[in-house]
């Protein structure tokens, strides 16, 4: 990995962390429209994932959308004005923290319904594969979505179709409450894949560096028309399934466990002492996200409100 | 205690029924350990052991499937689907194996299930926002309630799971008196008056098909569903100062229908406006509308009129949320301009 492709990534990472964080303080401290699922502590995933991709590259998301989204290349303006509902948020105001969307750079949405962006992302596949241009599709999603009905029906028929996309599971461990130990009767998701004929990948999902190397490869396969490819990263989500619940089903103890792996603080160590950065360098950075993401929340801010009637532009093409 | 509260009054008809009946099984996405995104079956784990309340994959066509197969053989399962929305998830399972199971065997089955799924738009958007107990009146074979106070729910919940057909149960966000999974309670019940009725702690049911009449009034008939139910309410005692004496009417259960009690209170009023929070097409408001117009033409005085959600999917951003829920003005304005046409 060259440094450029390191700072690039280390720079999504806090950009997501700082991002969750801002959000978190505001809707302690003001009323915000909606709900909102966060990403902290699943950095490495959509990072490492989306480093590999081009703008014309396709991403379907989930409930938990903020972090993908920033990952692909959407304007944090464009997520930050969403969540507050405004005009100037990269869906109008329609949407809201499930439904994050932009066209231009292939991010084609956060989805409200668990499991439905993975026959969506098989979809865009067929698309990219029809065109032969080399483009390739994923599918973020979550050990829960694993067990919806589309989880099965889109990864085989990308399979069967061989169509070039990447399902990339993020097991956090629980699906809302659910451990899930009590809803599959086997240890890796991953191992799934074997019963659909493509290759299948347990991935270290707090390290980037893995993510973004065994990613590398799916996304390879995928372009050079190998098929589809089912990546499992083993992560966890450091705060509550949604705003501010507060995980009474899991031990403090299990949650310290998991964020001594960090996916920003492990990342960092690996800058300092493998790649030989200098820590000022990274906090310069910080403070350049700092920067950003304030000036997002002054954009939402200043932006107007939708009119009340904008819904009825968008009900047909 | 009485429970003033929905989500109390549900689950004490679910502790009331399990007791009384071991073949009651309760499943459902984060019903267990968590107690249920809107806390209706908390505490039921540690009562009746995870035999008796499981939680599921989040599955909805494998949990929907299973509950039938288990009604089909003898069990009386109460299905907790978290969001109504997520039912299109199990559509097939819903309309075509549980509607139409027991009619297409020539009666051999029976399938006692209960399927409890929260409705209403509460600031999620467009996939966690609907309500579509309209869908369900589309389907022969289906039962649909839908409660407005905790007496309504408590008896109406206690006679779905008595019933030996497949009843879709409706529960409103904004009703239970609960917190959404993990936020605030975002809730209507604090503002509510005496109309929404706590359930004694006793065994009681209610029985399916008879509409309450939540108040009476001589000059223009309001039937209401849900949450709408206290909108009207409320707009009943404001007109009620300006001299308009409405009568609301809650269907509670929506198929069967009431129609007896909707047709003799047009005859009395001549005026009928319907308040919804399902889409307007083909919606539960159109289907009351067929019904006045068909039963009770000619004691109109103004034409039927439907409010309800445009035909649109519920937007984000709160200015539009609010815009196309109806409001309690325009509940207002609207019978209004049916009371006034006739004068
Ligand atoms: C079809 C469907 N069922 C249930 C839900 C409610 N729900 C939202 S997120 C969630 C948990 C999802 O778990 P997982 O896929 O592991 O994603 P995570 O939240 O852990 O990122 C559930 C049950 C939903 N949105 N859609
Ligand atoms: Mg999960």
């Amino acid at each position: 990995m060259d440094k450029e492709t390191a700072l690039f990534m280390y720079k999504k990472m806090v950009q997501i962390r700082k991002f969750e964080e801002k959000l978190y303080q505001l809707f302690l401290t003001r009323p915000m429209p909606g709900s909102m699922h966060q990403y902290n502590g699943e950095e490495a995933v959509a990072v490492g994932v989306c480093a590999h991709l081009n703008k014309d590259d396709y991403v379907t998301s989930t409930h938990r959308g903020h972090g993908h989204c920033i990952a692909k290349g959407v304007e944090i303006n464009g997520v930050m004005a969403e969540m507050f509902a405004k005009k100037t948020g990269c869906c109008k105001g329609m949407g809201g923290s499930m439904h994050i969307a932009d066209f231009s750079v292939g991010m084609l949405g956060a989805i409200g319904i668990v499991g439905a962006g993975i026959p969506i992302a098989a979809g865009a596949g067929w698309t990219c594969k029809y065109r032969g241009k080399g483009q390739v599709s994923v599918a973020f999603f979550g050990d829960g979505a694993a067990n919806e009905g589309a989880f099965h029906e889109g990864i085989n028929l990308a399979a069967v179709w061989k169509l070039p996309v990447i399902f990339v599971c993020e097991n956090n461990v629980y699906g809302f409450s659910t451990h899930y130990r009590r809803t599959m009767a086997i240890e890796n998701i991953a191992d799934r894949a074997a019963g659909y004929g493509i290759p299948g990948m347990v991935v270290d999902g707090m390290d980037v560096k893995e993510v973004y190397a065994e990613s590398g490869k799916a996304v390879e396969r995928a372009r050079k028309g190998g098929g589809p490819t089912l990546l499992e990263c083993k992560t966890y989500r450091f705060m509550g399934h949604s705003r501010f619940e507060k995980s009474a089903y899991r031990t403090k103890e299990e949650l310290e466990e998991w964020k001594k792996r960090d996916p920003i603080k492990l990342f960092e160590e690996f800058l300092l002492k493998d790649m030989k950065l200098k820590r000022q360098e990274l906090d310069e950075i910080g403070a350049d996200v700092d920067r950003e993401i304030e000036e997002s929340v002054s954009f939402s801010e200043r932006s107007p409100d939708p009119e009340p009637d904008d819904y009825k532009k968008y009900i047909f093409a | 205690m009485e429970a003033k509260k929905i989500v109390d009054a549900l689950r004490q008809a679910l502790i009331e029924e399990m007791e009384r009946d071991e073949n009651i099984v309760l499943l459902g996405e984060d019903i267990a350990v968590f107690g249920g995104g809107y806390r209706v079956t908390e505490g039921l784990l540690d009562m009746f052991g995870e035999e008796r309340v499981k939680d599921t994959p989040i599955s909805e066509i494998a949990i929907t499937g299973a509950a039938i197969g288990a009604a089909m053989t003898g069990l009386r399962p109460v299905l907790e689907i978290q969001f109504n929305d997520f039912l299109a998830c199990a559509m097939d399972q819903v309309c075509n194996q549980a509607a139409k199971v027991r009619f297409m065997l020539g009666g051999q089955v029976k399938i006692p299930l209960v399927i409890r799924a929260p409705v209403g738009a509460t600031g999620r958007a467009a996939q966690h926002s609907q309500s579509l107990e309209a869908w369900f009146m589309h389907t022969p074979g289906l039962k649909v309630v839908f409660p407005s106070t905790p007496y309504d729910a408590k008896g109406l919940l206690k006679t779905a799971i008595r019933d030996d057909n497949p009843v879709m149960f409706f529960e409103h966000k904004l009703l239970y008196g609960a917190a959404s999974p993990g936020g605030k309670a975002k809730t209507a019940v604090d503002d509510l008056n005496e109309a929404f009725k706590p359930a004694p702690e006793e065994d009681y049911t209610i029985p399916f098909g008879i509409a309450d009449i939540k108040k009476s009034g001589n000059d223009v008939t309001v039937v209401a569903t849900g949450f709408m139910v206290h909108r009207c309410i409320k707009a009943a005692q404001k007109l009620g100062e300006e001299g308009i004496d409405v009568e609301v009417i809650d269907p509670r259960t929506l198929v069967p229908l009431d129609k007896t009690t909707i047709i003799r209170s047009v005859e009395k009023t001549g005026r009928i406006v319907i308040v919804s929070e399902d889409v307007l097409t083909c919606g539960v408001a159109s289907e009351i509308s067929a019904v006045v117009a068909e039963n009770a033409l000619f004691y109109l005085d103004a034409p039927v009129k439907r409010v309800s959600v445009p035909d649109t999917p519920i937007p984000f951003a709160p200015v539009m949320e609010q815009a196309v829920l109806p409001q309690e003005e325009q509940i207002i304005q609207e019978i209004k301009s049916v009371v006034y046409r006739g004068i």
